[in-house]
């Protein structure tokens, strides 16, 4: 299978991203200008500072030209992670409920937190034990949602690096195919960096996308 | 400064009356505005090193492993496997001290640019701070807060991980807040790029950021004049805070890609950042490098504001800019590569075999100056040191008292600013981008990076995956109370963290923070300490690759410590083995390595005491030295050793208590008969946990195990107060 990392201009974790999708399949870097996904089977909207994060996180990605096809793809039913910066875009986009707010002490946060895996019942986490030690890094990682949400992962008791309700960390849409969390994964898949937690969610994908009718 | 009317205008801009004598003579003519501008910027102490050169000549800067020495924008070392690592230490200490957030910010900014000006992608960046005491201070608690958010802010969201730093805490930091930024970048050693300029007939392309009045006259308003204190009102260096430039990381983001992008491609015959002094300097120092001319038309320079001088162009120090040299052939694709990544570049002159540097406007000629006279005519000082026949520093607030019992005192040291832990701060910046951090802050002594690009298969059938060690040291009580014995102490420490995770140093690079260096006292320091410095590279056979130098760090209430901090770089063979510094298995034996001999003066007990940093430094047998650190490295590489952690900053007592927080698991230990808990030898000796037959040769002192630290006689104290304490220390402070 192929993984598609999408790179706007500020992204940082493309590479990160990248490397930890080439771990378990094919992956390459789409431009945010093109709006060809050149056959991928997943899309990644990896973290960072898209635009600089100007107007709000994520505000100004979601209009770009790859974002749309990215849509399409989605609507689709094809399989989209967003990873910190990538679920603040697809929630600017709409493609999943809720926002993402500035953490509860005012300031960036990194820090290794334990997940709880609220509902292994998806493309993304089928793979996963029950809790994950991936590290989280943000400012703007406050979920909220006035709406129930289908949650995915949560902060373990006593973890929350930002005040998120519900502890609530990773969320996905109705159809169940697009996912965003706020940790990353990307930078849990070798235990020599710490741990390989992160793996299980792109070896989810995998698993999932080999038993899947290709997306047109 | 109150007859500003009055005054000459070279004096305005900081030049002497001999400094302007000789100009007159170099041009053999009055300058005209935007030349005495540039000069005054050049031969600034920031930009012409007057106070200082002379002294850093003394530096060893040769070594097997150097590929680019000092005069670079960054040095390089060899890093094996055809790999360059490239690395600098620079100060953005008034900037700082005057607008905290932009000023930390802008100096991650500014180092970053110097690495990616020699061609290397920047893979970790380091800092150095210093502010008077948190506890008395609501203005230090304020400047801490905004640095390090500030450096969080760069460093975070340019993607590059912030990997390791050190802070401490002392009243003569009140006025002059220390920011040093550390960058460590890594190429192949064939993209290894020149500032120099060539070609005569090849363009000058200026990239990046508009040029705006922002940071005009940083170099000499801010860097190379002492401040004033004061931050309120309408006057000190509040009103300088126009002089500080504004930093965009997106911006840079770009840049960075995009000039590592056009190296990927050849594109460019020579690439230079700006910094200080903007594109005099800059552009100066290409022509002086290239031993060529250069015409620069300010007409084509792409401005925020319309109507600026050109005087304000060519000083103006506006970030997230660079300048290129490139081949008219090739200047179509270095158009399409900068339009890919969204930044703009405009050709501003060219290459002329003149030797001039001519400054146009359209075709007005406004300023004609020889490139020498710019770069290398700046006079140079000698110091007139003189050994101070009394301490420049008093004692502060006694905070324990000194017949105190050994669970009090250390108890106090842990929660001291100095010491607790530093969670609170590096919890604030991004430690793992890019996928090398194999050791964050807080693991080990230093940071550990791996070389290669980690994958499923890295270290597949036992393949050792190199990688490189960084850490950035620095102590100004002690180089106070000894400045030669203080500053090679910085080095040996350096390199006893290095030994600690199995790293062998390959080069560093050293800030030199001083006040005025034309005060006697204050040049005894710089002097001593530079001599202290030379004298540990050699004994470690480390050279020097580069460095920076920020002088003038006085307030009316005196000099700042001697604060040289030095970066520093080596290499281990496997990051799979790279050392720990916390206990780990209950059971291991516990070892103290290396020949310890702790006093008290300068230590941190003694300013707990209230104590002026005064006395005198231990002594050092370098051959022991040298064998401890050479124990400790082939115990960690080897794996013999589960722990290592070099006894520093508040003795053994605290070292031993920071093994066990780091571990999670508590100690008995009998101290060997006579030994200080307390006093500091730093850079010589090592705790080290292992299983026994690991440790044979070396000094038992105890075993790992239970859940508190026992030291016979002494105290014993459960981990988990411990822990809490050193945990809430800083937090309290931060938060």
């Amino acid at each position: 299978m192929k993984f598609g990392v999408i790179r706007f201009p500020g992204t940082c974790d493309d590479v990160d991203a990248l490397l930890a999708a080439q771990r378990v399949g094919e992956a390459e870097i789409l431009w945010h200008r093109d709006r060809d996904l050149k056959g991928v089977d997943a899309v990644v909207i990896p973290g960072g500072f898209s635009y600089g994060d100007y107007l709000r996180t994520g505000a100004i990605a979601r209009f770009a030209p790859v974002m749309e096809s990215v849509i399409e793809f989605a609507h689709a039913g094809g399989l989209v992670l967003g990873i910190c910066n990538g679920f603040q875009i697809l929630c600017e986009a709409g493609l999943l409920p809720g926002a993402l707010l500035i953490n509860d002490n005012l300031r960036f946060v990194f820090r290794q937190v334990l997940l709880d895996v609220a509902d292994h019942d998806t493309p993304f986490t089928r793979n996963c034990p029950p809790t994950l030690s991936i590290p989280v890094k943000h400012t703007t990682g406050r979920y909220y949602a006035p709406e129930p949400v289908q949650v995915v992962l949560r902060y373990a008791p006593g973890q929350n690096p930002n005040g998120s309700q519900d502890d609530i960390a990773g969320v996905v849409n109705n159809a169940g195919n697009v996912f965003g969390l706020m940790p990353h994964p990307e930078h849990a898949v070798d235990a020599l960096t710490g741990s390989d937690d992160g793996l299980t969610i792109f070896e989810s994908i995998r698993a999932a996308v080999s038993e899947r009718v290709p997306v047109a | 400064m109150t007859d500003t009317d009055t005054q000459p205008r070279h004096r305005e801009l900081g030049l002497t009356d001999h400094e302007y004598a000789l100009i007159l003579d170099g041009l053999g003519r009055t300058p005209t505005d935007v030349e005495l501008a540039m000069l005054s910027l050049m031969w600034s102490e920031h930009c012409a090193y007057k106070h200082s050169k002379k002294l850093l000549r003394r530096l060893p800067t040769e070594g097997a492993h150097v590929l680019v020495g000092p005069g670079e924008n960054a040095g390089a070392v060899d890093a094996g496997d055809g790999l360059a690592v490239a690395f600098k230490v620079e100060s953005h200490n008034h900037p700082s001290a005057v607008e905290p957030f932009q000023g930390a910010a802008t100096g991650v900014g500014g180092i970053l640019r110097d690495i990616f000006a020699v061609g290397a992608r920047p893979i970790a960046v380091l800092d150095s701070l210093r502010f008077g005491e948190p506890a008395s201070s609501q203005r230090s608690r304020y400047l801490l807060e905004h640095a390090v958010a500030g450096i969080g802010h760069y460093g975070n969201s340019i993607g590059v991980p912030t990997v390791g730093g050190e802070i401490y805490f002392e009243q003569s930091y009140e006025q002059n807040c220390l920011v040093n930024a550390m960058a460590v970048g890594l190429a192949p050693h064939d993209r290894l790029t020149s500032a120099a300029a060539a070609g005569p007939g090849n363009l000058v392309l200026l990239f990046g950021a508009r040029t705006g009045r922002d940071g005009i006259g940083g170099a000499s308003v801010l860097a190379s004049a002492e401040l004033s204190g004061g931050t309120g009102g309408d006057g000190g260096d509040h009103a300088k805070r126009p002089t500080v430039q504004i930093g965009d990381p997106f911006a840079e983001k770009k840049l960075m890609e995009c000039s590592l992008e056009l190296l990927d491609r050849e594109l460019l015959a020579s690439l230079q950042d700006l910094g200080a002094a903007g594109l005099t300097s800059a552009a100066s120092e290409m022509a002086s490098k290239g031993g060529v001319g250069l015409d620069i038309d300010v007409s084509r320079v792409p401005l925020r504001e319309a109507d600026m001088e050109p005087f304000e162009i060519m000083v103006s120090e506006s970030q997230e800019r660079m300048l290129c040299v490139v081949e008219p052939r090739l200047l179509d694709q270095v158009t399409a590569v900068c339009e890919r990544w969204e930044v703009q570049a405009a050709v501003i002159g060219e290459v002329t075999a003149s030797r001039h540097f001519r400054i146009l406007r359209g075709s007005e000629l406004v300023g004609e100056i020889p490139v020498e006279l710019l770069v290398d005519d700046c006079p140079l000082y000698d110091l007139a040191p003189e050994r101070p026949t009394t301490t420049l520093y008093g004692g502060g607030d006694q905070r324990v008292a000194t017949d105190a019992d050994p669970a009090t005192q250390l108890k106090a040291l842990l929660a001291s600013a100095n010491i607790a832990s530093r969670l609170p701060v590096y919890e604030q910046y991004d430690p793992v981008v890019q996928s090398r951090t194999v050791r964050r802050p807080g693991e080990a002594d230093a940071a550990v990076l791996a070389l290669p690009v980690l994958s499923a298969s890295s270290g597949a059938g036992g393949e050792p995956i190199p990688g490189i060690a960084v850490a950035i040291d620095g102590n100004g009580r002690r180089v106070a109370v000894d400045p030669r014995a203080g500053a090679a102490e910085v080095v040996y420490e350096c390199a006893a963290n290095l030994a600690c995770v199995g790293a062998e140093p390959l080069g560093l690079t050293n800030c030199l923070n001083f006040g005025n260096p034309e005060k006697p006292h204050v040049a005894w320091q710089l002097v001593e300490a530079v001599e202290g410095l030379a004298q540990a590279c050699r004994d470690l056979d480390v050279p020097v690759v580069g460095g920076n130098v920020s002088l003038y760090n006085e307030s009316p209430e005196g000099p700042i410590l001697p604060t040289p901090v030095i970066g520093m770089v080596g290499r281990l063979p496997d990051v799979r083995h790279a050392g720990r510094l916390g206990f780990a298995n209950p059971g291991d034996r516990i070892a103290l390595v290396g020949d310890f001999n702790p006093r008290r003066d300068g230590s941190e007990i003694a300013k707990l005491h209230g104590s002026a940093p005064a006395g005198a430094l231990p002594g050092k047998d370098v051959v022991a030295l040298r064998s401890a650190h050479q124990r400790v490295r082939e115990g960690v590489r080897t794996r013999a050793f589960t722990s290592a952690h070099d006894i520093a900053e508040g003795g053994l007592l605290v070292a031993l208590a920071e093994c066990c927080i780091a571990g999670g698991v508590g100690a008995i230990v009998t101290l060997p008969d006579g030994l200080d808990p307390f006093g500091e030898d730093l850079g010589t000796a090592f705790i080290v946990s292992g299983p026994t037959e690991a440790l044979a040769g070396l000094r038992v002192i105890g075993a790992v195990g239970g859940r508190e630290l026992n030291v016979e006689g002494l105290l014993k104290l459960p981990v988990s107060e411990l822990s809490a304490i050193h945990g809430d220390g800083l937090a309290a402070l931060v938060s």
